[in-house]
């Protein structure tokens, strides 16, 4: 008998696309987020596809006092929880984010500040149960800051540091913590963008993440090539790199 | 919302390619927030430019494709018209019911069947897809909701069964399903030496649940309309063998090839085409005795071979599917067949099947009758010129050509076959009143 998994955005793509596979192993699912009527339809599917329990739930990433509540009324409806996957986010505008605070905020808040308001506390039940997994998607773009992107990059590369720090802390207390760092994927977010090459489906990207969580990966890139991309882009010299556009 | 990919789209003929700005809502609600133009689009299995938009808008439905209700004692269905009929069927099979009418691939929608009105094997007895349709949602331009089903909206729903997607976007189908005791058929083929004796054997097997007959298109003269009548049954359980009754509904997965690109033009030939036929007709043509096989090889042959349209090479091919009525029926498809020969230009596919009443829907296809499906290389004009003619024969004889094939029909003739227009314009003026909802095909037909 499996336990249950909660998936915050679960109406991203990489989230719908992991639920699924989730639900194909037996774990019963909470799926939360803002859009209920979406989140309605994909619970209907999944239920009915993998004969498997789902809740919905409405998750605002930005309402920090609530998440405590949230939390209990999860495990309540849900029962207890065995893992958690972080796929919220926003990539806002770049452009706009830079002249308004307010998108720089909305975007600060949804990537970093409401995903570690959320994952303290996750963190802190499962490592009360001593078991647990937590995946969370962090981006490619947190590795380093380029001019396209870089409120949304700082944002995600201040949440690939926390889990950083949680997984050390974590590891002391029986919960694995694994962050995920999508290249191209093809989704709603990256759909009709110039520039896109070798992109991955949600469906595959969605099986690799819970094999390396099988495997007990820390840092997975998908597709894996971003590995290698990133780790070239990390090291160009500072000089050379501001002067690129990117 | 996502954004806009522009990209060259065609449909699964390969001609005509068409620069498109292409939407990919993962959301439902999403769906109907249309420009001045737009059409919807689920697996791109129409032949010509039914999902086609030229410089304007496209709405992909692949992404909105989920099960929303199934009640495994009635058999009704309910899901998002993104679902493809394999996942339909890959869902439901296990349970013990396959779809009512399922077409010859199962890389179609649910909103693609609905809006060809597609048909089957079995259409003789159990009519078009939309005779299996309980009702659906359709999605105006702003976004709007409309149950249309037979109690409900009914206008709606006769012009948007064969609609081509121009009443607006179908959001959700209901279906109901057909209880099967196995994911086998029990089929049975019979050779027949030419058209008459292929069309008595239609009229012997009226009785069979499903029947259709591929065609030689090369046989010429006395042998002309030569083919393989193949029938067939879903196999009750006492007809399987010991292995196949424990587990009836389990069947192997299929070994997938791929064209793997485009292939030269020149590959498929009469000769080639003609050796494959003479083969196939001696082989198949002998299977007289019953014998079981699962479904896919039944129901979709070609399915086995992923991008088979690339066999056609860059220029692409045409399928001319048309149907006559039954009076008349083999003296048309004859003249039909002659006019083939005599133009000398290559056709390698030919299928042949009786099909029952006319349906519901103001554009639907079927007619009772006899249907020939070609599949024609493009040539060019020469081929365009051909099909003129066949148009001619098909017309006199009170028939009609199948828009989800057409590429090439012109707004005169199509008038003269489809006597549904006039209304179904009307339909449109109601559900569409802007006329938001146009496509290639659309334009090409005066349909607005």
């Amino acid at each position: 008998m499996r336990g249950a998994y909660l998936i915050l955005g679960a109406t991203s793509a990489i989230a719908r696309a992991t639920a699924r596979e989730l639900a194909r192993q037996g774990y019963h699912l909470t799926l939360a987020g803002r859009d209920m009527d979406e989140l309605q339809r994909d619970a209907a599917d999944i239920r009915l596809r993998f004969s498997v329990e789902v809740e919905v739930k409405p998750f605002d990433a930005e309402d920090f006092a609530g998440h405590a509540a949230f939390l209990n009324g999860v495990v309540d409806d849900g029962g207890e929880l065995d893992g958690v996957v972080l796929a919220f986010g926003y990539l806002g505008e770049q452009t706009r984010a830079s002249q308004e605070f307010a998108e720089s905020l909305a975007i600060i808040q949804r990537n970093y500040t409401g995903a570690i308001s959320i994952l303290n506390l996750c963190a802190e039940y499962l490592a009360a149960r001593g078991r647990g997994t937590m995946i969370a998607i962090s981006s490619v773009a947190g590795d380093r800051g380029r001019q396209s992107n870089y409120i949304y990059g700082s944002a995600k590369g201040g949440l690939t540091i926390y889990l950083e720090g949680l997984r050390n802390a974590m590891f002391h207390r029986g919960v694995h913590v694994m962050t995920v760092k999508p290249g191209f994927v093809d989704t709603a977010m990256t759909y009709g963008l110039s520039g896109m090459f070798l992109v991955a489906t949600p469906q595959a990207v969605a099986r690799r993440i819970l094999k390396a969580r099988d495997k007990g990966v820390n840092t997975l890139y998908a597709p894996w090539f971003w590995r290698w991309i990133m780790l070239i882009i990390r090291h160009v010299p500072e000089t050379i790199f501001k002067r690129l556009k990117m | 919302m996502s954004g806009q990919l522009t990209k060259k789209l065609s449909g699964w003929g390969r001609y005509p390619v068409a620069v498109c700005h292409t939407l990919r809502p993962e959301r439902y609600a999403e769906l109907g927030s249309n420009s001045e133009s737009s059409i919807a689009r689920g697996q791109g299995r129409a032949y010509g430019d039914a999902a086609l938009n030229t410089e304007r808008q496209v709405v992909l439905t692949e992404r909105l494709g989920r099960l929303r209700s199934f009640d495994a004692q009635s058999g009704v269905l309910r899901a998002e018209a993104g679902l493809t009929m394999q996942q339909l069927i890959d869902f439901s099979l296990p349970q013990g019911w396959f779809p009512s009418v399922t077409p010859g691939t199962q890389f179609v929608s649910l909103g693609g069947c609905v809006a060809a009105d597609v048909h089957g094997k079995n259409h003789h007895h159990d009519g078009a897809f939309s005779t299996s349709v309980m009702g659906f949602e359709l999605i105006d331009a702003d976004g709007g909701r409309r149950w249309c089903s037979r109690e409900e909206n009914f206008d709606a729903f006769a012009a948007t069964v064969g609609g081509m997607g121009l009443t607006g976007i179908i959001g959700e189908v209901e279906l109901q399903m057909r209880r099967v005791e196995s994911a086998y058929i029990q089929a049975t083929h019979h050779a027949a030496d030419n058209l008459h004796a292929a069309f008595e054997l239609f009229e012997q097997h009226y009785d069979a649940t499903y029947s259709v007959a591929w065609i030689d298109l090369q046989a010429r003269g006395a042998a002309q309309g030569r083919s393989v009548v193949m029938l067939g049954e879903h196999a009750p359980l006492e007809r399987l063998s010991a292995a196949q009754q424990q587990s009836p509904f389990a069947i192997k997965a299929r070994a997938n090839r791929r064209v793997p690109f485009e292939m030269p033009g020149w590959l498929l030939n009469p000769l080639t085409i003609g050796a494959f036929n003479q083969l196939y007709y001696r082989i198949e043509g002998r299977r007289r005795t019953p014998f079981i096989i699962d479904y896919r090889k039944f129901f979709y042959p070609l399915d086995a071979l992923s991008d088979w349209n690339r066999l056609y090479g860059r220029r692409g091919f045409l399928q001319y599917q048309c149907v006559v009525p039954r009076d008349g029926a083999q003296q048309a498809l004859s003249e039909l067949l002659t006019t083939l020969a005599e133009s000398r230009h290559p056709a390698f596919l030919g299928v042949l099947k009786k099909m029952g009443k006319t349906g519901e829907g103001l554009l639907s296809f079927p007619l009772e009758g006899y249907t020939l499906a070609l599949d024609l290389p493009f040539s060019g004009d020469a081929l365009l010129q051909l099909l003129q003619r066949f148009d001619a024969i098909v017309s006199n004889a009170g028939g009609r050509v199948y828009l989800a094939k057409d590429a090439r029909l012109d707004s005169e003739m199509f008038r003269a076959m489809y006597p549904g227009v006039e209304p179904f314009i009307q339909s449109k003026g109601v559900l569409d009143p802007d006329g938001r909802f146009s496509s290639d095909l659309s334009r090409r037909l005066e349909l607005g």
